[in-house]
């Protein structure tokens, strides 16, 4: 097993990054601020709209914690575009039970799931969640789905893709793409959870 | 939580994490498709020295709707009938990779043995031990009594909730009872109010150091209108004159104890009546009372599925450190042990 001594790597000039003011809890770079979010999120539900032509059978599933209320924003915003009652848009889709990470991380609170009205059967599911990553939570999504019904189409709403995907996933409604470097770190910030509107990149001490 | 072995072993927040799991559990046990993939690839290992057909069957469905491999061991019919011991049988399961050991046994303190002696490196969960704890049955009997006390009744509104201010009354054999034991630990836990009414005879040594108050007269405690009667399993052999005379004969232990309809009438009308089961019916609860409408029995045995679901999945699907069994890892063990042999 190789120690990890710092000053034997030979093929490693010693680029000793000074300790930019990263070195506490860094507050960040803020990429999106709170109207950016609102804007973002009023132009996917818009866009849900279009492509589906109404939202007669639309369910939108947040996927807890913080993509529950983003599913209940964008319900909002469908409500006033199309004078439907937003409650009946948004179900609850808990993908915890259906991860293939559970044995690598520390046991994970169970988050409610709750589906509006008769089911998913035939309907049209977006799922919103906040950060599109990897792609493992929407393919643990879609077990979960399955799980509850057969959907006549699911869509992926996201308010940030910041790339390095594992899985063909792509997301159909995107609030911002994000290029990053894997070391660095993508945080949605939810007045609802967190007090205010923000996203946040963190880390990678550029 | 590493093992569960006693109702004790829980502080209120994790009892409360226990049954909102159970909850979220019970809610995907009403969709078409009750299996979850959450424990693929985790084997179970139901270690059944005591007959329990019911226990065990739950454990089972539990483990088997979190798609874990199931091992059902009963020590009838098995080596264990031939003189094999505990340890033998646990370093068998524990060669043959069992992540978690439900472990039911007539001698108390079983499963702590079992957990504390390196003979298994997996999860030991109590499925009752003698005298002493049956902790799952307290946790199924305390999330039955709080979807149906707490939060109007409303399933939803009790999560994340305790049972704080509700009065529920042990009926029965407490002597003998490893579900009054658990129950009155984690029902104080949680915050509820606990009587135990049982005749003199049935009454253990040092009940008064108990987080419990003590009756002798049914009729006086159900007058104080408790939220819920919790009925105990009389064993009819162990009760008569010949089986060690705890009262001096089944009618009579009706009439001091039996729950009837006329003593049902008696309890306000939000009142539950759970029995742990099975139940002598005629004995300690009539079948009035077992068939009322009050009575959750049957709803206690699928609660049951549910808590023993969200015991195995806090117990199993994290990957904190040492609660990997992996017989990779114990393999790794071996194989080091005989190198610094032959070294």
């Amino acid at each position: 097993m190789s120690t990890g001594t710092p000053a034997s790597g030979p093929g490693r000039p010693a680029t000793h990054v000074p300790p930019p003011e990263g070195a506490g809890p860094a507050p960040g770079t803020t990429v999106l601020g709170a109207d950016d979010v609102g804007r973002a999120l009023t132009r996917i539900a818009h866009e849900v709209v279009e492509r589906n032509k109404g939202v007669d059978d639309v369910v939108l599933l947040g996927i807890p914690t913080r993509g529950l209320p983003l599913a209940r924003r964008l319900a909002q915003r469908l409500a006033q575009v199309e004078h439907v009652p937003a409650e009946g848009l948004v179900g609850s889709l808990d993908v915890t039970m259906h991860r293939d990470d559970l044995a690598h991380q520390p046991t994970r609170t169970i988050g409610e799931t709750y589906v509006p009205g008769d089911g998913i059967d035939g309907k049209v599911v977006v799922l919103v969640d906040d950060v599109l990553y990897s792609g493992r939570t929407i393919r643990a999504a879609l077990d979960a789905i399955s799980d509850l019904g057969r959907p006549r189409a699911v869509q992926l709403a996201v308010l940030v893709d910041r790339g390095h995907r594992e899985l063909p996933i792509r997301a159909d409604y995107v609030g911002k793409n994000l290029p990053t470097a894997t070391a660095e770190r993508v945080r949605v910030l939810l007045a609802e959870i967190d007090g205010e509107d923000r996203v946040v990149i963190e880390g990678a001490g550029r | 939580m590493r093992h569960l072995l006693s109702a004790a072993d829980l502080d209120r927040d994790e009892a409360v994490l226990v049954l909102d799991t159970a909850g979220q559990m019970a809610a995907t046990q009403a969709r078409e498709i009750k299996k979850l993939p959450t424990l693929r690839g985790r084997t179970v290992v139901n270690l059944f020295f005591e007959d329990s057909t019911r226990t065990r069957i739950s454990f089972e469905t539990a483990a088997k709707r979190l798609s874990a491999d199931v091992i059902n061991f009963s020590a009838k019919g098995s080596s264990v009938s031939k003189g094999e011991s505990l340890k033998d049988t646990a370093l068998t399961l524990q060669a043959m990779g069992a992540d978690a050991v439900v472990i039911r046994h007539q001698a108390s303190g079983a499963p702590h043995t079992l957990a504390y002696s390196g003979w298994t490196h997996g999860a030991v969960v109590n499925a009752g031990d003698g005298m002493h704890q049956h902790p799952t049955q307290a946790l199924l009997d305390a999330y039955t009594l709080r979807r149906h006390l707490v939060g109007d009744g409303g399933r939803a509104d009790a999560t994340g909730r305790d049972l704080a201010g509700v009065h529920v009354a042990i009926v029965g054999d407490v002597l003998h009872s490893r579900v009054a034991r658990s129950n009155v630990q984690l029902l104080r836990t949680l915050g509820a109010r606990v009587t135990l009414v049982a005749p003199p005879t049935l009454v253990p040594v040092g009940v008064h150091s108990w987080p419990a108050e003590v009756s002798y007269d049914l009729d006086e405690v159900l007058a104080t209108g408790p939220d819920a009667v919790m009925m105990l399993r009389v064993q009819r052999e162990r009760m008569s004159s010949a089986g060690g005379g705890f009262f001096p004969s089944p009618l009579e232990y009706t009439r001091g104890y039996g729950l009837d309809a006329r003593r049902l009438a008696v309890l306000p009308d939000h009142a539950v009546v759970l029995h742990p089961g099975p139940m002598n019916r005629g004995l300690e609860i009539s079948a009035d009372a077992a068939d009322s409408p009050r009575a959750v029995i049957v709803e206690q045995v699928a609660n049951g599925v549910a808590v023993r679901m969200a015991v195995l999945y806090l117990l199993l699907a994290g990957g904190e450190p040492g609660a990997r069994t992996g017989d990779g890892q114990g393999r790794t063990h071996v194989r080091t042990d005989e190198t610094r042999a032959h070294a």
